[in-house]
């Protein structure tokens, strides 16, 4: 990660191509990332949204927050789209119809839209190696349906269709590793981000942008709708996410890992799911258990990063 | 000036897609269609023909590219069939609303269960209503000359709609035929360059695809029913300067001996040459039958067929695709619906037939229109009857 903490001011673009005035609830980070991220990107951009809550709520007819040309078609198929426009443009320079320019193709959709319904077509485009990047933006759910799991939904939350009852636990399956399998495609760029850190999370996306060939960025994004906590604790939520080792930020260069943020000591779990409902009804071994695994998690992390300095 | 020479139709399509100078290929390979999208990817690996080729995961996945790419003002072409556009249905619906101008061949196919790769058109009858533009040939030149009105039709800045365009799987897509494909320069005369009006670009931002919410809904769909009601002249428009041209004419619903004639059979798609020759021998056995083949199935061609069917006792109509369980043959139900209201309306008789690739000979038809005739005088307990099948 650059170091540019000091240069806040200086290097945060000033320039918005998310407009405010959206639908987004209060607190969102969702939206929160979306926009830092597009500070990051710029005006020479291109953007496919898939359906979801950054979907809806920027884009009601006749309204737009989008600065940038945007293009919403439907739930899974973003990252087909993506391509499509990317080859459109790629043979419309070559053959001189337009002139040559970077224009940056990138697609956006949410957990859904990335780790299930839309899998298909992302891993499909990772792997034919489209100049694009794509930004999962991860909350954790189905937000924009009315909280429903997805397989991005972290084991012991409770949804609406991973009810916890006297015979669950909740979601009973392990957070699939979205950017573990983005990097099993041997793509030039992986990284996880979060709005919490965000000079991390613009350094990284201007990486992607700027990466030739496919990049994937996962952000990790808190959603006070969905998760059921207060909504000025976004911010809060997503930092011990990270000292907590719930959600690592780190990234893969050339298949190169590096742990961007690393705390000295990690912090309890159930620091990070106290203030969120969806996990309040899990016993404190329960909250023991988890902890373990991921911190097990974390170390194989860890290692993956050290095997290779 | 291109010669005609022996070849393959789905080669033929490919070439016709090489003349006119395709910028997006986004296909995933199915039976019958195989052919073209082979003969696409070879011309594109050997410099013939300067295009991104982009080889799909999925059929969802190549419609979908095709979004994008048209959005991005790129000519884009796609070809499927049976399963495949089943697969890409719900996109199907976007690539029409969005008025995105993609072309695609659909050598049609039986859908499964049970599996079937021969012909019928069953995959296209399930797409009556995703707003595109659709037309059925008859033979390899027509396939040739279809493929290349169809970037004229969805590229017109007037019409601005996807275009699908239909050939019997196998039947039509595997033969080979005299054909001739013009080359680019003839083309290039015909087919301007395409110059979509708002393309996805950052100097002039544009956002396609928004949200409605009721209150502008049903203003959207009427709108969208409106712009392919008036493609209608621009269709005929752009196949009459396509005749000029190139000295073949075509027309919404076309006829054969039908001077005179007091029973019309009518067929879409290759079936038509086959029933050509049943109406010639009943012609020379001196009964006053004449064959009528819809060839623009959508926009449907309500007058043109109304007006072909003036002063015709019956009309016999053969499906090649069966509606389970509902009126059995999908155009006989529409051709009875566009005829309801008429006060002077021959009867009207349905048949299925030629199911998953089944032929209907000379005799088949000469069977299905005796049969017909004498339904549609003594009447018949079934609404449809379905040609040759063992029970
Ligand atoms: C084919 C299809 N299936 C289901 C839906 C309904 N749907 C729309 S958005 C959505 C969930 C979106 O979840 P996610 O991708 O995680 O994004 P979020 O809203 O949480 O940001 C679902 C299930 C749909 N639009 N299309
Ligand atoms: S439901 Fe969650 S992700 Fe969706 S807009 Fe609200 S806070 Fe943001």
């Amino acid at each position: 990660m650059i170091n540019s903490s000091v240069y806040v001011p200086r290097i945060l673009p000033e320039l918005e191509s998310f407009t405010p005035g959206h639908r987004a609830c209060v607190g969102c980070g969702e939206v929160l990332a979306l926009r830092l991220a597009f500070k990051a990107i710029g005006r020479d951009a291109i953007v496919a949204n898939a359906t979801g809550c950054m979907e809806i709520i920027a884009s009601q007819l006749p309204y737009t927050n989008w600065k940038v040309p945007w293009i919403h078609t439907l739930f899974e198929n973003t990252a087909a789209v993506a391509s499509g426009i990317e080859a459109g443009l790629k043979a419309k320079m070559r053959k001189g119809h337009l002139p040559r320019r970077d224009t940056r193709v990138v697609a956006i959709a949410g957990d859904g839209g990335t780790a299930d319904i839309g899998f298909q077509a992302l891993s499909g485009a990772l792997e034919r190696g489209h100049n694009f990047l794509y930004i999962c933006f991860d909350n954790e759910g189905y937000m924009n349906t009315g909280i429903q799991r997805s397989s991005a939904t972290p084991y012991g939350a409770t949804t609406t269709t991973s009810p916890a009852g006297k015979q669950s636990i909740g979601q009973f399956t392990w957070k699939k590793d979205m950017p573990g399998i983005a990097v099993a495609h041997n793509i030039p760029y992986v990284a996880t981000a979060c709005p919490s850190y965000p000079v991390d999370l613009i350094d990284k996306v201007k990486k992607g942008v700027e990466t030739k060939g496919p990049a994937y960025i996962h952000i990790f994004s808190g959603c006070p709708t969905g998760w059921g906590c207060a909504s000025d604790l976004t911010i809060k939520l997503g930092r011990l996410a990270v000292e907590t080792g719930a959600f690592p930020i780190y990234e893969v260069e050339n298949g190169r890992y590096t742990v961007n943020i690393t705390p000295e000591k990690l912090k309890p779990v159930k620091d990070y799911m106290k203030p969120q409902r969806r996990f309040r009804h899990l016993t404190e071994d329960a909250v023991k258990e988890i902890e373990k695994r991921l911190r097990e998690e974390y170390h194989k992390l860890l290692e993956k990063a050290e095997c290779q300095s | 000036m291109a010669e005609r020479a022996g070849i393959e139709t789905s080669v033929a399509i490919g070439d016709a897609v090489k003349a006119a100078d395709a910028d997006v290929i986004a296909a995933y390979p199915i039976t019958p269609q195989t052919h073209i999208v082979e003969h696409l990817a070879e011309l594109v690996a050997n410099g013939e023909l300067d295009a991104e080729y982009i080889p799909v995961e999925s059929e969802h996945s190549a419609m979908s590219a095709c979004l994008g790419s048209a959005a991005a003002g790129a000519r884009t072409f796609t070809a499927s069939a049976g399963q495949g556009i089943e697969l890409m249905h719900e996109v199907l619906y976007v690539a029409s609303a969005m008025r995105l101008p993609i072309v695609m061949a659909v050598t049609n196919r039986a859908v499964s269960s049970p599996l079937s790769v021969w012909g019928d058109h069953s995959d296209v009858m399930s797409c009556r209503d995703v707003g595109w533009i659709q037309v059925f040939v008859e033979n390899g030149q027509e396939a040739v000359d279809h493929t290349i009105c169809a970037f004229r039709i969805a590229e017109d800045n007037n019409v601005l709609l996807p275009v699908m365009v239909n050939l019997d799987g196998f039947h039509l897509s595997h033969v080979i035929e005299p054909i001739t494909v013009p080359d680019r320069e003839e083309v290039e005369k015909y087919l301007p360059p395409n110059s979509y009006p708002l393309p996805l670009n950052p100097d002039k931002p544009v956002a396609m695809g928004d949200f409605a919410p009721p209150f502008i809904f049903t203003e959207a769909k009427w709108a969208q029913e409106m712009n392919i009601r008036k493609s209608y002249d621009h269709i005929i428009k752009a196949w009459q300067e396509f005749g000029e041209q190139f000295g073949r004419h075509y027309h919404p619903v076309e006829h054969y001996r039908t001077e005179g004639a007091t029973t019309l059979l009518l067929t879409m798609g290759s079936f038509s040459e086959t029933a050509m020759t049943a109406i010639d021998s009943m012609r020379e056995k001196g009964e006053k039958v004449g064959l009528i083949r819809l060839r623009l199935w959508r926009p449907f061609p309500f007058e043109e067929l109304r007006k072909a069917l003036k002063g015709v006792d019956t009309l016999v109509v053969l499906d090649r695709a069966i509606s389970v369980g509902g009126p059995g043959g999908p155009v006989a139900s529409e051709v009875k619906a566009a005829l309801y209201n008429q006060k002077d309306r021959p009867s009207v008789v349905s048949f299925v037939g030629g199911l998953g690739g089944r032929d209907v000979t000379r005799e088949g038809f000469e069977t299905i229109i005796n049969r017909g005739r004498e339904i549609a005088e003594k009447g018949s307990e079934n609404e449809f009857e379905i040609h040759g099948v063992r029970e």
